[in-house]
């Protein structure tokens, strides 16, 4: 059900519309997966290269990470699609709480 | 009539159960297995009563005792009440929503016989050289010095039983949101649905720490490691941390569904629509959300430091708001309502007032420079009493009168009932009424015997009465059950005239593909909505057509059995036993060898032929 794509229950109606769609699919796909493989270089670079200090270094490819997993999530895992709402607001819900907890543990108490 | 209802004999039906994938047959296994433990888990606790009747007593050692009463709280929480409510969810919720059965049914009948043969190893240390001692919450700086292999049965055992758990919270969460009826939008759910879907969604976010404390706990006992031992660099309060974020979590995971339960029941028998159905439905979700901002109130005299105390007591005071409305609730949808006092509408009345003393003293000990006083006393005993056994074991024993017509198609006597609720309340209420004043005074929990003097005797004397009033209580109910069973006298869809949601509106039991046909949804209380248009039954949504069907299989019990196999040689290879590692590892090849054959084995199910359906209705039955 949520991952259907076709709105029509004759599979030929839509035909050239869903051949776009996939190919659309595919270029975001492509270039999702450039751009994390862009990212993962620079990761790297920022580590081999000595200018830089650890201040800039961890944030930076923390980042580069954060962005990586939503394209993971969003583009291959198709969370971008109609129809994920559900795994969405489990998705964020559970990290809302861990973060809650990861936070109560290094702010107010200790282990 | 085809095939599919022959009389069978007693080794087919053995049989058919423990092959089972239908979501029915497997609410009653779980009713059965949660029975019997809560029948162990009982008797554990007349022997604790007993002991602590008279002061200086010698009817258990104090070893022993030990024993008892960490194996009452083990068994009551994991193997009695936790089964309990899956029992219920496992019957009632696919009806409820309109399904045919849950989403995954293999996967059901594997969380079932995970936790059975976790529930059975746990149980076998009674049998294999004494039974985990150190509290429920078996604190690390306790457990860890545990001499033989008491506590292993712990870990093992709540190891194996906890995966079952898990995987049937995932079950019900894929079941609500995948498989309701047409029209049965999230905002016409039933309360019960609702309040599984919440708790199953509590299950996914809490069981994960307590198998990460686990995991580790088995390590530091079994294998060597040190993640709790402070004096080889460890830190014993992790696992209390991730005890309790999951322990906190776990009481609303027991207490949520008894709550869903009591609101059909309210609004069932005052033949009125539940009052304030979408604050319910808030209430719930907030209380499911809360839950885990709260875990560390179990731990205000650990020496968290002022802050941590005060943003936690302040946290768990906030539980109360969404708790409050939800009490309100309840008393408004029985007000003006006409109202009818079954044995189900006894313990949902009862339930009210003893549950709130519960959350009084819950909000009390939520203080936390106040806890300190309370910390360790019977005062604490008391107060999870009440909201335990006030508030899930009044839920359960609710559930098990008002659902048992829709699960074995025939009424517990009314008469027997009512009498065992009078008896179970004031039991009750006599325990555990007096054990705040035994806290108060002084009296620590978790202690074997007190002395003469002390001004114990009469308190806990008469809280020992209380407790045998509750053992005659369960008694007659289990006469009652038996005398049903053996009477046999079959009831109708409707068995208590009032029913207002879907599962109402076909047989009791219902056939095993459920609905005929998926019924339309046209509003809360679907089938209310269709009675007081003077309809007889659920309008369907879809054409009559060929069901599909899962197929039995054994390998969820195979699976399980592999583990509970393991679990024995993980257990004896601390002792240098030879046979140790290959029974480890023998018990892992049944388990992943199962696995490999359901993966690579097609089981496409079968349909039941739309001329068999239509063949049903020939004969008077109904869809």
């Amino acid at each position: 059900m949520a991952n259907d794509q076709s709105n029509s229950a004759n599979p030929n109606v839509n035909l050239k519309y869903r051949r776009k769609k996939n190919a659309e699919e595919m270029k975001h796909q492509v270039i999702t997966f450039t751009l994390m493989i862009f990212f993962t270089l620079l990761a790297f670079l920022a580590v081999a290269y000595d200018g830089f200090s650890h201040w800039f270094i961890v944030p930076f490819i923390l980042l580069l990470a954060a962005v990586q997993v939503a394209f993971q999530l969003y583009y291959f895992m198709h969370m971008k699609h109609r129809g994920h709402n559900t795994i969405a607001l489990f998705m964020y819900s559970g990290a809302l709480v861990g973060a809650i907890t990861i936070l109560t543990f290094i702010t107010i108490t200790w282990i | 009539m085809s095939t599919y209802a022959q009389k069978k004999g007693f080794g087919a039906t053995v049989w058919d159960y423990l092959t089972t994938v239908d979501h029915k047959k497997i609410a009653i296994l779980y009713l059965i297995a949660g029975g019997l433990f809560f029948v162990v888990g009982g008797l554990e606790a007349m022997f604790i009563r007993i002991q602590l009747a008279v002061p200086d007593n010698d009817f258990i050692s104090a070893g022993l005792y030990n024993e008892i009463l960490t194996m009452h709280g083990t068994t009551m929480i994991f193997l009695a009440a936790m089964p309990l409510v899956f029992a219920f969810m496992n019957a009632v919720l696919p009806l409820q929503i309109g399904a045919r059965d849950v989403a995954f049914p293999f996967v059901n009948a594997l969380g079932f016989w995970l936790f059975f043969f976790g529930g059975v190893f746990l149980n076998l240390s009674w049998f294999l050289g004494g039974a985990p001692d150190a509290g429920w919450t078996s604190y690390a700086s306790l457990s860890l010095h545990s001499e033989g292999h008491n506590v292993d049965f712990y870990v093992l055992g709540l190891q194996i039983s906890g995966i079952g758990t898990l995987i049937g919270g995932i079950n019900f969460l894929a079941t609500i949101i995948n498989m309701r009826a047409p029209g049965m939008t999230y905002m016409r759910m039933p309360l019960f649905t609702w309040s599984s879907f919440v708790v199953s969604a509590l299950i996914l976010f809490a069981f994960p720490p307590l198998t990460v404390g686990l995991v580790l706990m088995m390590f530091d006992r079994m294998f060597g490691s040190n993640f709790f031992d402070a004096t080889a660099g460890g830190n014993t309060i992790i696992w209390e941390h991730l005890f309790w974020i999951f322990g906190h979590p776990e009481v609303y995971i027991l207490i949520l569904p008894a709550f869903g339960i009591f609101s059909e029941i309210f609004a069932t028998f005052s033949r009125k629509r539940l009052f304030g159905y979408s604050s319910m439905v808030f209430a719930t979700v907030l209380i499911g959300f809360l839950g885990f901002m709260v875990w560390a109130h179990h731990m205000f005299t650990v020496g968290m430091g002022p802050i941590a105390n005060a943003i936690f007591a302040v946290a768990t005071m906030a539980i109360a708001v969404p708790t409050g409305i939800k009490i309100f609730n309840w008393m408004f949808t029985m007000w003006g309502g006409s109202i009818k006092f079954t044995t189900p509408m006894l313990y949902a009345t009862a339930f009210i007032p003893s549950f709130v003393a519960g959350g009084v003293t819950g909000i009390m000990l939520a203080a936390a420079p106040a806890d300190y006083q309370y910390h360790d006393s019977y005062f604490v005993v008391a107060h999870f009493h009440y909201v335990i056994v006030g508030g899930v074991v009044f839920g359960l024993l609710a559930g098990t009168h008002f659902y048992w017509p829709k699960m074995f198609g025939t009424m517990l006597n009314e008469k027997l009932g009512k009498i065992s609720f009078w008896l179970f309340l004031i039991g009750f209420h006599l325990t555990f009424f007096i054990q705040h004043f035994l806290g108060l005074m002084g009296m620590p929990r978790r202690i074997f015997t007190y002395l003469p003097g002390q001004g114990f005797e009469t308190g806990n004397l008469i809280s020992t009465v209380g407790a045998f009033f509750m053992a005659v209580a369960v008694l007659i109910l289990l006469i009652n059950i038996i005398m049903t069973s053996i009477k046999n006298e079959r009831v109708g869809n409707d068995p208590w005239e009032d029913g207002r949601t879907l599962e109402w509106a076909i047989p009791s039991p219902p056939p095993f593909y459920n609905f005929k046909q998926l019924p339309l949804v046209r509003g809360l209380d679907a089938y209310w909505v269709e009675k007081m248009e003077g309809k007889n039954g659920m309008t369907p949504a879809e054409p009559l057509g060929d069901i599909h069907m899962p197929n039995s299989s054994i390998l969820p019990l195979v699976m399980s059995f592999g583990l509970f196999v393991a679990a024995f040689g993980a257990m004896y290879h601390v002792d240098d036993k030879s046979w140790a590692i290959p029974v480890l590892v023998i018990g892992l090849l049944i388990t992943f060898g199962a696995m490999f054959i359901r993966s690579v084995k097609d089981d496409h199910g079968f349909h039941i032929h739309k001329e068999d359906l239509l063949d049903d209705d020939d004969k008077g039955a109904k869809a």
